[in-house]
């Protein structure tokens, strides 16, 4: 399906290839577009057709890998998919398949114990309510965590290959700048600076205005609660910069690659192509693009556009040259239908290839996948998608 | 379901949520069109600051200030750091803000890693709006189901979290107007598929539990139409088998085969997201109005395409 662009492409490059070689896949693409079942299906088909250990984490708040997968529900442990549901599905995998959900509150539980200088801080950090909001309830935290749980899991050596499901962010791409972002954060001297006055009891006679307006408007309760919370935080920034540098490193080097999952609708097109982009500005690894849920091409062919308004424009006359096929008005309802339909599936194809042409930048691999008839319930289902991303 | 849909559009405040992709954007929209024709000033405001907002009105990028799209009809990208700006600026003299010039970065620079003060500043600018009755109407195009609950709930844990101060008394207020349903209402949009309807029933059930937030309405997008009924899907299988095909293909050229396919495609897609209709209207309390917008075979975007489902949604609240 990949044609030649500009630079040669080794002959056959395919998901299957990149499943093959790399450690990590990134699957990413924004809301709806399949993104998750296709991170399923590319895990699934490793399992199945290449062997090893192969993990899919989700970072999804959602539970929708536990729906394809079948599994009831699984929190931030990794469970293997039974072999039981490969063969229920006909298959005999070479090797293993592993799913884990991102638990947001209990990541960063686990983080906190892991860089906390000692048990004093870890408790206050644990108990601070603020803490407690951030991670408990709030989105941008997803991010942060997202990439530390793939950085750590990676580091384990668990597992062949492991294909991650990328958050939905507002943006596809701020899951990437979640650690230097954190990074940044705690070596700020803004931070230094709204927290100063509660080291000290001494605060400067220029930041005096600010600390009164913040405390009008929020509180001193809970300036301090925010204060106490930085300054806990502040013990760890060591720890937290140095992993996020670690986590930089795996997602910017050779073991890892991306999978930019569109549909042909506009908006997603669009956010693909930007994500496209940024990728290549960043030189990071643009494996594949999957254009996924595409009508077949059967609707565009334009001898079926003839007949197809033959029928709806004179259904009478057409049913009755059919000869005996029943009622005459209900066949001549349905010959009209069947011509009405054509021309409207007809449209939504030609916008969908018209939106495939314009894409710009393509990497060497793309793969389209038809819009599926029934939904992916099962491995079997899965394995049916992973077909036509193998191809 | 009348008495419901006539409240459905008394509403002050709607916030229009979804799982990603299910058009949820062009819904708000739609919205905001209906009742601007309806003669109801109306503002609706794109929370996540992606432009497919500006797409739905046919508009270049949309700024904090609210741009007039159609009469009565005023458009708006939400920007919290304006937000924050615009809200000092209420609550404190001015002349104090401007000395404080790095104050509005500092607390952008706290938002981001004490999550909560970005979500509330969003929805206070929002509820003020309806407050100040600088509109009749306002629809938000909010966060996608995944993250609404944390976005309408921001003010009950911040107000969990400050018990003082002038924050404090902002999020009495923003509360009661939020848990009051003749003011207040979530719009949950959802396609005929596995996802989204899970993804809804599940966000009907956390709204409830979590934020007390009254659901206005599920809307069912891009419904399949009905191609068959029972006596033409009988004729149609007839048609469908190889003499029937070559009939078919005798008569109207070899184009014959390619439509017929196009057809059993169209028919089983519909019965499989059928299912999908069905367990929503089986699984909403009934208390829930449930409303259907067909699919629209045409271009994606764009101000047609948003006027043609406000007529539609219309139609479906007569």
């Amino acid at each position: 399906m990949a044609t030649k662009r500009n630079r040669p492409k080794f002959e056959g490059a395919t998901i299957e290839q990149l499943a093959a070689a790399k450690e990590v896949i990134i699957s990413t693409g924004s809301g709806g577009v399949g993104k998750t079942t296709a991170a399923a299906a590319i895990g699934a088909m490793a399992a199945t057709h290449l062997g090893g250990r192969i993990l899919v984490l989700t970072v999804d708040p959602a539970k929708r890998l536990a729906n394809a997968l079948g599994l009831e529900r699984f929190g931030n442990t990794e469970v293997q998919v039974p072999p039981a549901a490969f063969r229920a599905a006909g298959v005999e995998p070479r090797g293993e398949l592993w799913a884990a959900m991102l638990d947001t509150k209990q990541s960063w539980d686990d983080l906190i114990r892991q860089h906390a200088p000692d048990a004093a801080t870890r408790d206050a950090i644990l108990a601070n309510p603020l803490y407690q909001n951030i991670t408990g309830k709030f989105i941008q935290s997803h991010d942060y965590v997202a990439m530390e749980r793939l950085y750590e899991i990676h580091t384990t050596g668990r597992y062949d290959l492991i294909v991650v499901d990328t958050p939905p962010t507002r943006n596809a791409i701020d899951f990437l700048d979640a650690p230097e972002r954190m990074a940044d954060f705690f070596s700020s001297r803004l931070l230094r600076w709204l927290i100063a006055p509660y080291r000290s009891r001494v605060v400067s006679f220029a930041s005096k205005p600010f600390y009164n307006v913040a405390d009008r408007v929020l509180g001193s309760q809970f300036l301090s609660d925010i204060a106490e919370f930085f300054i806990l935080f502040q013990s760890m920034y060591e720890g937290f910069v140095t992993r996020a540098k670690a986590v930089q490193h795996l997602v910017e080097g050779p073991a890892t690659s991306f999978v930019v999952v569109s549909t042909l609708e506009a908006a997603p097109a669009r956010e693909a192509e930007f994500f496209m982009e940024l990728l290549a500005e960043r030189k990071l690894h643009l494996g594949a693009l999957v254009l996924n849920k595409v009508l077949p091409t059967f609707l565009l062919d334009r001898s079926a556009s003839a007949s197809a308004r033959k029928m709806s424009t004179d259904p009478a006359q057409v049913a009755s040259r059919l000869g005996p096929l029943g009622d005459p008005a209900v066949l001549e309802r349905v010959v009209a239908e069947i011509g009405e339909n054509f021309a409207n599936y007809n449209v939504v194809a030609k916008r969908e290839a018209e939106q495939r042409a314009e894409m710009g930048r393509l990497p060497d691999v793309v793969v389209a996948v038809p819009t599926l008839e029934n939904d992916v319930a099962d491995l079997g289902g899965l394995l049916a998608l992973g077909d036509y991303l193998w191809r | 379901m009348a008495a419901a849909s006539g409240s459905l559009l008394e509403r002050r405040l709607l916030f229009v949520t979804g799982k990603g992709g299910v058009g949820k954007t062009t819904v708000a929209a739609a919205f905001a069109v209906m009742a601007a024709s309806q003669g109801r000033r109306t503002l609706v405001c794109e929370v996540d600051a992606k432009g497919n907002l500006a797409d739905s009105f046919s508009v270049d990028a949309l700024k904090y200030a609210p741009t007039e799209i159609l009469p009565n009809l005023f458009a708006m990208a939400m920007d919290t750091e304006q937000s924050l700006k615009e809200y000092l600026k209420l609550h404190l003299h001015v002349p104090l803000v401007s000395r404080l010039g790095p104050l509005a970065r500092t607390f952008d620079f706290v938002a981001t890693a004490a999550p909560g003060v970005k979500e509330i500043l969003t929805v206070g600018k929002l509820a003020y709006e309806v407050r100040e009755n600088n509109f009749d109407l306002v629809v938000v195009d909010a966060s996608a189901t995944g993250h609404v609950v944390g976005q309408l709930g921001s003010p009950v844990a911040m107000s969990e979290l400050v018990r003082v101060g002038i924050v404090r008394q902002q999020t009495d207020w923003m509360i009661d107007m939020l848990v009051d349903p003749a003011v207040t209402g979530v719009v949950i949009v959802a396609t005929p598929e596995e996802m989204p309807v899970n993804e809804t029933l599940e966000l009907v059930e956390r709204l409830d539990a979590e934020t007390g937030i009254d659901i206005a309405a599920v809307i069912a997008n891009r419904v399949l139409p009905e191609l068959f009924g029972r006596a033409e899907e009988a004729t149609f299988e007839k048609i469908d088998t190889p003499a029937g095909r070559a009939k078919m293909v005798a008569v109207v050229g070899d184009g014959a085969n390619a439509a017929i396919d196009a057809a059993g495609l169209a028919v089983r897609l519909r019965r499989s997201r059928a299912v999908h209709l069905a367990t929503l209207r089986d699984r909403l309390p009934e208390s829930v109005p449930l409303l259907f917008l067909p699919y629209l075979f045409t271009k994606t975007h764009g101000m047609r395409t948003t006027h043609r489902v406000a007529e539609h949604l219309a139609e479906e609240l007569l």
